[in-house]
């Protein structure tokens, strides 16, 4: 392969995994803006999307698309749930025992699964077939063309919901001033939980979609959050298009690192793009500095 | 060192003292303990990042990975002596611990959480990695006993040994936590605001805890890698960083009392848990939720709160 | 001529559009007791911020005993002697009374956490004097019974005055209180205003926000009235009383000729 046809495949590749990236980070983001709080457990609504998919449609059989339409509401529902027994009693506590509970609902998410399913990674058969396409000299899945798609729809639905719909600019509203969102009727009760219901959906969407690529385990959970986080930061806590964009790039760097350096530390790539973010400019590539010494992070 | 904090530390130095006769010279109840002394010297570290300073730490395990690979490997690919070697990690620790504490201290909250979240997992990663230096997943083994003047230390002068040092490093942390040092600290965490009206340089004395808190998690990692000889990085993973926050967090945060009773309960539950492992990271997830939910001060404090209550 | 403790020269603080503080010049005498009024949003808390480092100022200079402290750090102009109360309290709840005061000594003992930790003779020593030190400034407050209680079970008029005796403990020689009358009642009030002139009689200068004009008036050498970050009045409180701008400001009469 010439070296241009690997750096598209290597692009690919990385589109790939920053749609999971920028699903993950807009998941953040959506629980972030109405609440303020991080989610430590978003990564494994990416992971259980992925094993109830499997479990739906390679155990019980189901087809495809009711399997899927199945899984983000099983998924979603398990978000709520956790927001109403976990999330919900603590919202008077400390910031720490918030980020707690939060790591708490992914350990024991974790645990849940490594019960039901063991360590072991599972497939999904890819959405239309194994047979992979020529396109620019490089060989791509189909699979990853429905990622993508999928990855932008979701990206555009979740923005026109955000700025264009009433119900979605309440929830913004919130996490800015909870007070003065409940003076004009909205209840930021109902807010927080669909945060985490809609945040649980796209974790799940993630999920599904990328499993029949890089197969799921119990424990993928961590390392995805943490480089949804990383797309987070990069493009600025509370902006859903600056973590997308974020997400993208993150993905194409850590591809072309594995690629091109070595793909035994890709993982850290990502993760000392996190640091250094933290490190240098917390308000991120989108983000203003002022903005974020106001906000509570 | 208050006179409140005289009984419990009489109480353990007796308790230790006796230990290993009413353990009947048992390798196993011994090797138990020796585990609970290796994690209670990380969790009095973090405890006083966490409780005292306020601070958190989601990698801690990093450290403890740290001081065992140095103690490992400087003692079986180049000849160190094991004091050397111990003195070796705690010295790539701290320096570590400073160079990422600076930046790290000074985020708040969520970000902190996140960063130290991802310092463990990168070096998780190393430690896998670096195969030729590590032995990557399969681990490093041969590592040495500890001798002393020739003699190598093992059963239940191990034990005193790991347990001489908690019980001093106990001492120093609570003359710490009853000095300028640990005001400063406490204040800081009280209101970093007014800290730094009254003349406390905040950021300085932050790093400073989290360099000695990295320090007491080093020495563990030797203590560690000398008593079972063989270590790989599955020790260092995230989980073990979380089961050091519980420790913490479970036990009692507020205390360094509350660390140890953590890192005693936090030792002690996978052995009960032994046959069970497919329910161990739930059980985990579990208790974890649970101490926050209905105990967020610790066991350690809500026992306190119940014999108030019934006294 | 006495010697001017703190030289306020064309400070300016904007948050983007809003200024806070606009072109404000002051000077505070040493010895004096110099109150600054102005309602609400005026930028009094904004002022004494500025002063003890908590933001940079965005243009001038705030001079302390000819010291520049424009870019200093707050725990570093604490220990140049410059200390404060808060408008809203800012205690330790997580410590005592008697460790809220101790706490103040930070910047003028040394023990760092080696010495601390094997617990040297001379950190001994060190402590023993930080708690006579505490003890002092508590029972010059009156506090001295409350020494063992956490800080935050006291009543807030004794809350109010552990932050002056922790901010005494600094040994300071510019004390800033940030509206120390508020929620007081009529007994306690007379009680601070005698405290405040016994801080001065020990050589300490103070600034006072005050929204209380009885207490404004009576201890007061000289007032600065503030209003939407200027300067309208500065001068002796019974001319500043009667300045038709400072009537204005707080009534909100458009000022009329006659």
């Amino acid at each position: 392969m010439t070296l241009a046809s690997q750096l598209v495949q290597y692009l690919f590749t990385g589109l790939t995994l920053g749609s999971i990236y920028a699903l993950v980070a807009l998941g953040f983001t959506m629980i972030y803006n109405t609440t303020a709080i991080i989610n430590l457990a978003q990564g494994e609504f990416v992971m259980l999307g992925g094993l109830i998919m499997v479990f739906f449609t390679m155990v019980l059989k189901i087809p495809m698309i009711i399997g899927f339409l199945l899984t983000v509401l099983g998924v979603t529902l398990v978000g709520a749930l956790f927001e109403r027994l976990s999330i919900h009693p603590l919202k008077n506590a400390s910031l720490i025992t918030l980020i707690m509970i939060t790591l708490a609902g992914s350990i024991l998410f974790r645990g849940v699964a490594m019960f039901l399913w063991g360590k072991d990674p599972y497939a999904l058969p890819p959405f239309s077939g194994s047979k992979p396409v020529q396109f620019l000299g490089a060989t791509i899945q189909l699979q990853i063309f429905w990622i993508l798609g999928i990855t932008i729809l979701a990206v555009f639905g979740s923005g026109f919901f955000f700025n264009r719909t009433l119900l979605g600019k309440a929830m913004t509203a919130c996490a800015f001033n909870p007070l003065a969102a409940q003076l004009v009727g909205i209840s930021v009760r109902k807010m927080v939980l669909l945060s985490f219901a809609l945040s649980a959906a796209f974790g799940a969407i993630a999920g599904v979609i990328i499993t029949p690529i890089t197969l799921m385990e119990y424990d993928r959970g961590p390392l995805l959050a943490l480089k949804g986080f990383a797309a987070v930061v990069l493009g600025g806590l509370g902006s859903g298009v600056g973590s997308v964009v974020a997400g993208f790039i993150i993905g194409v760097l850590e591809s072309l690192g594995a690629g091109l350096i070595s793909s035994g530390y890709k993982d850290a790539i990502a993760l000392m793009v996190l640091l250094l973010i933290l490190w240098v400019k917390p308000s991120g590539l989108f983000g203003s500095a002022e903005e974020s010494k106001l906000k509570k992070f | 060192m208050k006179r409140e904090d005289l009984y419990p530390l009489l109480s353990i130095a007796i308790i230790i003292g006796l230990f290993p006769l009413l353990a009947g010279g048992q390798e196993y109840y011994l090797s138990l303990l020796v585990f609970v002394g290796i994690n209670s010297l990380i969790a009095m570290g973090l405890s006083m990042l966490m409780g005292y300073a306020g601070q958190i730490s989601l990698g801690h395990a990093a450290f403890f990975g740290i001081g065992a690979y140095s103690s490992g490997i400087l003692t079986t690919k180049y000849s160190f002596q094991p004091p050397e070697a111990f003195f070796a990690g705690i010295f790539l620790s701290a320096i570590i611990a400073f160079l990422v504490g600076k930046p790290t201290l000074r985020l708040k909250g969520h970000y902190m959480a996140v960063a130290t979240l991802g310092f463990g997992e990168i070096l998780f990663i190393v430690f896998n990695e670096l195969a030729p230096l590590t032995g990557g997943p399969s681990g490093l083994s041969g590592i040495p006993p500890l001798t002393i003047f020739g003699h190598p230390l093992e059963g239940a002068h191990y034990f005193y040994l790991v347990w001489g040092l908690v019980i001093l490093l106990l001492l120093f942390s609570l003359n710490v936590i009853n000095s300028r040092v640990g005001r400063a600290l406490r204040a800081v965490h009280g209101s970093e605001l007014a800290a730094g009206a009254m003349g406390v340089d905040a950021s300085r004395f932050k790093v400073q805890v989290f360099v000695l808190s990295a320090i007491y998690a080093s020495m563990a990692g030797s203590l560690y890698a000398h008593f079972i000889t063989f270590i790989s990085p599955s020790s260092f993973s995230l989980m073990f960083s979380i089961l050091l926050l519980m420790m913490v967090v479970v036990g009692g945060a507020e205390t360094i009392w509350g660390a140890l009773l953590g890192a005693t309960l936090l030792t002690l539950l996978p052995e009960c848990l032994r046959g069970l492992e497919d329910f161990e990271v739930l059980a985990y997830g579990a208790i974890l939720m649970v101490v926050l939910l209905f105990m967020p001060q610790g066991i350690l404090e809500g026992m306190r709160k119940m014999l108030r209550k019934k006294g | 001529m006495s010697q001017k403790v703190l030289e306020v020269q064309r400070l300016q603080k904007f948050f983007g559009g809003l200024r806070a503080i606009d072109a404000l010049d002051f000077t505070v005498a040493e010895g004096q007791i110099k109150s600054v009024i102005g309602p609400n949003g005026a930028g009094k808390t904004t002022l004494f911020n500025l002063i003890t480092g908590i933001f940079p100022p965005t243009g001038g200079t705030v001079e302390f005993k000819g010291k520049m402290l424009n870019n200093l750090k707050p725990h570093d102009i604490a220990r140049l002697g410059i200390s404060r109360t808060f408008q809203t309290l800012e205690l330790f709840g997580n410590m005592t009374v008697l460790e809220n005061v101790m706490i103040a000594r930070h910047s003028r003992t040394v023990a760092g956490i080696f010495r601390a930790g094997l617990r040297l003779p001379g950190v001994r020593r060190e402590e023993r004097e930080i708690k006579e030190k505490a003890f002092e400034e508590l029972r010059f407050m009156g506090l001295e019974n409350r020494a063992m209680m956490g800080a935050t079970f006291l009543p807030l008029g004794e809350q109010k005055l552990l932050e002056i005796a922790r901010a005494l403990a600094t040994e300071p020689q510019l004390l800033l209180l940030d509206e120390p009358a508020s929620g007081l009642n009529i007994r306690e009030t007379e009680r601070l205003s005698e405290t405040i002139l016994r801080i001065r009689e020990r050589g300490i200068t103070v600034m006072v926000v005050e929204h209380d004009m009885a207490i404004v008036m009576e201890i007061s050498d000289e007032v600065l009235v503030l209003n939407y970050g200027k300067k309208i009045a500065e001068g002796f409180p019974r001319d500043v009383q009667r300045n038709r701008e400072v009537i204005a400001a707080y009534l909100g009469e458009e000022l009329t000729d006659a």
